[in-house]
């Protein structure tokens, strides 16, 4: 069960987000949705630690999130394992490598500098490739990998740190459609059969329809939608995507698939 | 509907009219600045003694000193003898002009040499130690703390503004002459310059596997360890690789003030006015300085090739 209590995040004199309350049981899969700048990103990298909120609280069962320090905190970003638009492997090191690195939370300094992994590593890393089908380029430098086997190298490394909860900062924004299904794929099965919470942003609606049983919609800094995908009518939509003035949204145009945007445009 | 020419627009004579000023503005600008270094130029030419004249009373008497090295004094009232003749050249150590009168203490200048480039190993290695060390606390994107990037760039900043000789000078009190001070001169200079090099590569490290393992859990030693030294390392060492070929020829340089290697041989041949020697000295320290150079530069290139 993870909790947010007005979280609030400011960069400068800018709300990144504000006063977002949310309640989160534990394996779940919900889906993120808004436009550029809403806060989606924030609130996935507050939540990972990656960023210490302004005001609020996060809260996990009885455990303040939001106070932890030292190790505490380097143990609660590996139980909240994030995945980035970008991948954020380290491409110069090879795939078996980046997967270990979901490892160096508990791992000793020297072990560390010396980049000494253990065989029980060696086999949970390889383990952990081979469930997503890329244990046969365990030993390719991660730059030598398209974006799509990147990505799924990155949820290997996410497996690694055995979290209770993955973070995906827009997954699938810069694959292709056939990698977008596979790593999607790849999240709601990690979602079912490990039981693990999954929040993921994404900026196709349909994707987000398709996937999460549970949305949450986001405008400028604020949650403005909360609740199943049927509930995502054409106000709700407005409200997450619309400009003012702008009288209706097609949600067409939030659409990945070619055939939707086509008709999309044939239409307007 | 008849085609407008695009100069008769009268928003394109707005443009001109508004471009013109501004480039009136920018040339005065940089007439008064290139003004402003003539002047200072010319006011350090005079104090420094850069005259014309005097440059130009200089030029004919450069190859002065070659005249004397290619001649035997004429001390005993004999004529000087030109010294690359083919019947003197291959003759015996007793034989004036000849290379084994030139080289005849090729093997304490060879030892020296080889201190000499041993010193510039040392010290690089040292060097690159202590400023591969320094330069991830230095590196204002890595360190929350001010006061800690503060206070190892100025100490950096200590390390490179003394210079060598000067370094070597005051090492030679505690440590004696020898290469031992010298060493510690070059390797104090190395760590400053090579710690503000890593640290400025350091600067434009890309982010986001840093972010990865921060995201991972990973402590701030396992970020600089796994997220920056992977990408870091070409440039780091072929930095290190150009300074170890600089180094070679400070370590010649230091040994002028006591500090060892082949520079305080030359320094004492130069104080005896034994101009064979001093030619041999020089001639020996282009040659490795050249050789080093060239492999150096080799191995860097390589090294960027593979690492790219």
């Amino acid at each position: 069960m993870l909790e947010l209590v007005d979280l609030s995040r400011r960069f400068g004199d800018r709300a990144a987000l504000q006063d977002a309350s949310l309640s989160i049981a534990d394996g779940e899969m919900i889906g993120i949705i808004g436009r550029s700048g809403a806060g989606k990103s924030t609130l996935l990298r507050l939540i990972n630690r990656l960023i210490d909120p302004s005001a609020g609280k996060i809260l996990s069962g009885s455990t303040d999130v939001t106070a932890l320090r030292g190790k505490e905190l380097r143990a609660w970003r590996a139980r909240t394992a994030m995945i980035f638009q970008q991948f954020n492997l380290v491409t110069r090191l090879d795939v078996l490598t980046n997967v270990m690195c979901g490892r160096l939370y508990d791992m000793p300094a020297p072990r560390v500098l010396l980049k000494w992994f253990t065989p029980t590593e060696r086999a949970l890393a390889i383990r952990a490739l081979d469930r997503l089908g890329m244990a046969e380029v365990a030993m390719n430098r991660a730059d030598a990998l398209s974006g799509g086997q990147q990505q799924r190298v990155a949820i290997a490394r996410a497996l690694m740190q055995q979290p209770k909860i993955l973070l995906a900062d827009e997954p699938i924004a810069s694959l292709d459609p056939l990698n977008a299904k596979l790593v999607m794929d790849a999240l709601a099965d990690i979602n079912r059969r490990d039981g693990i919470t999954v929040l993921t942003n994404l900026h196709t609606l349909d994707t987000a329809r398709a996937y999460c049983r549970r949305i949450i919609g986001m405008a400028a800094g604020r949650i403005v939608f909360d609740g199943a995908p049927e509930a995502l009518t054409e106000p709700a939509l407005r409200e997450i995507y619309g400009q003012p003035g702008q009288e209706t949204l097609d949600e067409r145009i939030t659409s990945t698939s070619l055939a939707a945007a086509a008709i999309a445009a044939l239409a307007g | 509907m008849t085609a407008l020419n695009p100069t008769d627009d009268p928003a394109y004579h707005l443009f001109q009219q508004r471009f013109g000023a501004l480039r009136r503005v920018r040339q005065t600008e940089t007439i008064l600045t290139f003004a402003v270094i003539i002047l200072l130029s010319v006011i350090a030419a005079a104090w420094t003694d850069f005259l014309p004249a005097k440059i130009a009373d200089g030029i004919p008497r450069i190859g002065e000193y070659f005249g004397k090295l290619f001649s035997i004094q004429p001390k005993r009232g004999a004529d000087p003898i030109p010294v690359l003749a083919l019947p003197h050249l291959f003759g015996g150590v007793k034989q004036p002009q000849s290379i084994a009168y030139w080289f005849y203490r090729i093997d304490v200048y060879l030892a020296l040499l080889w201190q000499t480039v041993q010193m510039a190993i040392l010290s690089t290695a040292i060097g690159f130690g202590a400023a591969f060390m320094l330069s991830f606390p230095a590196t204002r994107s890595f360190v929350g703390s001010r006061i800690i990037v503060f206070g190892t760039r100025r100490c950096l900043e200590l390390m490179r503004t003394i210079p060598q000789v000067v370094l070597a000078f005051i090492l030679v009190w505690p440590f004696g002459i020898g290469p031992l001070a010298g060493i510690i001169a070059i390797a104090i200079h190395t760590t400053g310059t090579l710690g503000k090099l890593f640290c400025e590569l350091n600067e434009n490290a890309d982010s986001a596997p840093i972010d990865g393992i921060r995201s991972a859990g990973g402590s701030w030693l396992a970020q600089m360890r796994l997220g920056v030294v992977p990408q870091m390392m070409s440039g780091f060492l072929s930095h290190a690789l150009l300074r170890f070929e600089i180094n070679v020829r400070s370590s010649t340089i230091i040994g002028f003030v006591g500090a060892g290697g082949i520079g305080q041989e030359l320094k004492r041949v130069i104080g005896f006015n034994i101009y064979e020697e001093v030619s041999a000295i020089v001639i020996l320290i282009l040659l490795i300085v050249v050789a080093i150079d060239l492999a150096s530069e080799q191995i860097r290139h390589r090294f960027i090739g593979a690492m790219a």
